[in-house]
């Protein structure tokens, strides 16, 4: 039909080495996954705080995050701190980039889930002796955090595909980046990207059904 | 105020790539919308076990990230398939199939939130399958899924920064090219930052003001 | 002793307190009856400090709830409440429902916590639910469990939202046995209740509630026996 051969057992020698970027990728990701979470939940408490300039921090973040191509936050944590003198690792920026995009999303969906949570239930941890953190870190926010499972999930899966964005900045040790080195080498760039697309692929699949799993033994309420 | 090397012939370098982007986005949106109403309509119609191939193949567009799609589609097209097109069909071609897979969930979504009873009551009135359809379930299943497929519009004109890498000179990558040369990174960021935000977040506010006035019935 | 002193509190231009004198002896039973929006439910939130009040004071055991020193966390302590909407933390289990606050708010260890937790369950009879989730339980189970919080940080003081009103009829009963008994053991406790039959049997003395003002205070065979409020003698005549 066409007169092109395939070369698999060239792309699937290279496995080893694209199972190591498949790694750095994991780390990436779930780096920007951690650190994305925690900020998420220190920019929910700013818009909680009533305090205007907080808010407004939170707020910008948000809309910023959700408004310009992921890819534009990484140029901006590559070359935008570059023109401070902030001169970033490949690594250190799309962790940047990609971290910036997690907390942005999730403090959206954090918005989401406070509001499936009744003021009843601080009031509530209000009247046993709890001051407004700490029924906010006791009660409030461990519900939070459950409601969000589901999109924190898919933030996971978005940050992992988003690690492929790193090549654009000098990063190559992750997947993608080995995979285009690769392809430099060997020009053989159909069976290596849908090698890397099958590992991505599965490594999403991965992360689906394991939170699922996690989801179902962690809340039985 | 700004010390710049940036000159009129740049802005309208930058505002060529602005209309790559726009161009891009809406053919892949508009054809995207299209192929995801069929594939979602028909996921629904036949449930869940006839349309699993469909679903699978619709899942690896969210499952892979996009730069790989488009290097894959590059090349299998290209080297291959041995046809010669140009990156910029490449491009529209992933992103409408990219735009489908979404939008056949938000599809199948909004008839599934469409009250199974609502569309009996529909039927035993008399209307046909078509009626029902465009009478009932598309007005009401519209208001579930129209927040929802801004929210897709909108994210696939930022994704549609990378089709770049098959040499498609849109905003970002003609900021990219500019910053190489002129070496002013920051000032032309912001530029290039603000055309996607100046867009994205009123639709964004729109939709989300969709969503609470008609979650509100 | 709580001591409520001219409480006025208004939502808006809506003035639900208009001018309240009420003081609660220790080990005293003073249950609140009266039409809804009558401003009775708002004045136990008021008690531990969850509304700020507009004018007037009130003082449990001397300190001044809304003064501006006053430790509101400290003071909820000495204040169980329990709401018409259960309000169980349903990422907790019973047992975890019991004693959070008491490790993290009274910084008891676990063991005592636990120990506490245990006994007032067993208490409201709910000593065989300990681990199971909220969500499985019966509004009745986690109105009791509710108390069993309560309860269990040592409150020198119980207050009781309606406690009954979201429950369906037939659970109405087991919620009110546990109240009646607290009541029994000498419990000081302010009940806002719809409940007339209760009101009559456990209280030492029972409010009418009218629009913001309390119309009548009087033991309950003579608040209900004899009724002098006009509009007591119409609300009784309703509800019964």
């Amino acid at each position: 039909m066409f007169n092109y051969t395939f070369q698999w057992k060239q792309a699937l020698a290279r496995l080893p080495q694209m199972l190591d970027g498949a790694i750095v990728t994991m780390q990436i990701a779930i780096l920007s996954m951690a650190i994305g979470i925690l900020l998420a939940v220190v920019l929910t408490m700013f818009r909680l705080s009533g305090n205007r300039a907080l808010s407004a921090i939170a707020k910008t973040w948000v809309e910023i995050a959700r408004n310009t191509p992921a890819l534009f936050q990484i140029y901006m944590a590559h070359f935008g701190l570059g023109s401070f003198g902030i001169h970033l690792s490949p690594f250190a920026s799309i962790l940047l980039g990609i971290t910036f995009n997690n907390a942005g999303y999730l403090t959206e969906n954090f918005r989401g889930a406070l509001k499936a949570i009744p003021d009843t239930q601080t009031r509530a941890g209000r009247s046993l002796g709890f001051g407004a953190a700490g029924a906010f870190r006791y009660i409030v926010l461990p519900q939070m955090l459950r409601i969000s499972f589901l999109p924190m999930t898919n933030q996971m899966v978005w940050a992992i595909l988003m690690t492929s964005l790193g090549v654009t900045v000098g990063m190559n040790s992750d997947l993608y980046g080995v995979t285009q080195d690769l392809n430099a080498l060997t020009f053989r760039t159909f069976e290596l990207f849908a090698v890397a697309a099958v590992i991505f692929y599965l490594i999403t699949k991965v992360i689906t059904l394991g939170a699922r799993l996690v989801a179902s033994r962690l809340f039985r309420y | 105020m700004f010390d710049t090397a940036l000159t009129a012939a740049d802005f309208v370098f930058l505002a060529k790539g602005a209309g790559v982007t726009i161009i891009v986005t809406l053919i892949s949106v508009l054809a995207g919308t299209i192929l995801g109403i069929l594939f979602g309509v028909f996921r629904y119609q036949v449930g869940a076990i006839w349309a699993a191939p469909l679903t699978f193949v619709l899942d690896i567009f969210r499952s892979i990230p996009l730069l790989i799609q488009l290097v894959l589609a590059n090349a299998f097209i290209g080297t291959i398939l041995q046809i010669r097109i140009s990156g910029f069909t490449v491009a529209c071609i992933v992103l409408s199939m990219y735009t489908a897979a979404f939008c056949s969930e938000i599809v199948r979504g909004g008839i599934e939130a469409v009250p199974a009873t609502t569309r009996r009551a529909a039927r035993s009135l008399g209307m046909t399958w078509g009626q029902d359809m465009r009478e009932i379930v598309l007005p009401l299943a519209t208001r579930v899924a129209l927040p929802s497929w801004i929210g897709l519009a909108l994210g696939v004109m930022k994704d549609s920064a990378l089709v770049y890498v098959v040499q498609v000179t849109e905003l970002l990558k003609s900021t990219q090219i500019l910053i190489t040369r002129l070496q002013e990174p920051l000032l032309l960021l912001l530029i290039c930052g603000a055309f996607y935000f100046v867009i994205s977040f009123p639709l964004a506010r729109f939709g989300g003001y969709l969503e609470k006035r008609w979650s509100n019935d | 002793m709580i001591e409520i002193e001219n409480v006025r509190k208004s939502f808006g231009s809506l003035e639900v307190l208009k001018g309240i004198d009420l003081t609660v002896q220790k080990g005293e039973v003073v249950t609140i009856i009266g039409g809804s929006g009558s401003g009775k439910s708002t004045l136990l939130t008021c008690i531990n400090g969850l509304e700020p009040i507009d004018s007037g004071r009130i003082l449990v055991d001397g300190t001044e709830v809304h003064a501006k020193g006053t430790d509101l966390n400290k003071l909820r302590r000495k204040i169980g409440i329990v709401f018409q909407q259960f309000n169980a933390f349903p990422h907790l289990t019973v047992l975890e429902n019991v004693t959070l606050a008491q490790r993290k708010v009274l910084k008891r260890s676990r063991a005592e916590a636990e120990a506490e937790a245990v006994k007032q369950l067993n208490h409201v009879g709910l000593g065989d639910k300990l681990k199971v989730y909220p969500g499985r339980l019966s509004g009745g189970q986690q109105q009791r469990m509710a108390i069993a919080r309560a309860l269990a940080m040592s409150p020198d003081y119980m207050l009781f939202d309606e406690v009954t009103s979201a429950l369906d009829p037939q659970l109405v009963g087991e919620v009110l046995d546990t109240l009646r008994m607290l009541a029994g053991e000498g419990m000081t406790m302010i009940c806002v209740t719809h409940e007339m039959k209760f009101a009559r049997e456990v209280s030492d003395r029972v409010a009418f509630f009218h629009k913001g003002v309390m119309a009548e205070i009087a033991p309950p065979e003579q608040l209900f026996g004899n009724p002098k409020d006009t509009e007591l003698q119409k609300f009784l005549s309703a509800t019964h």
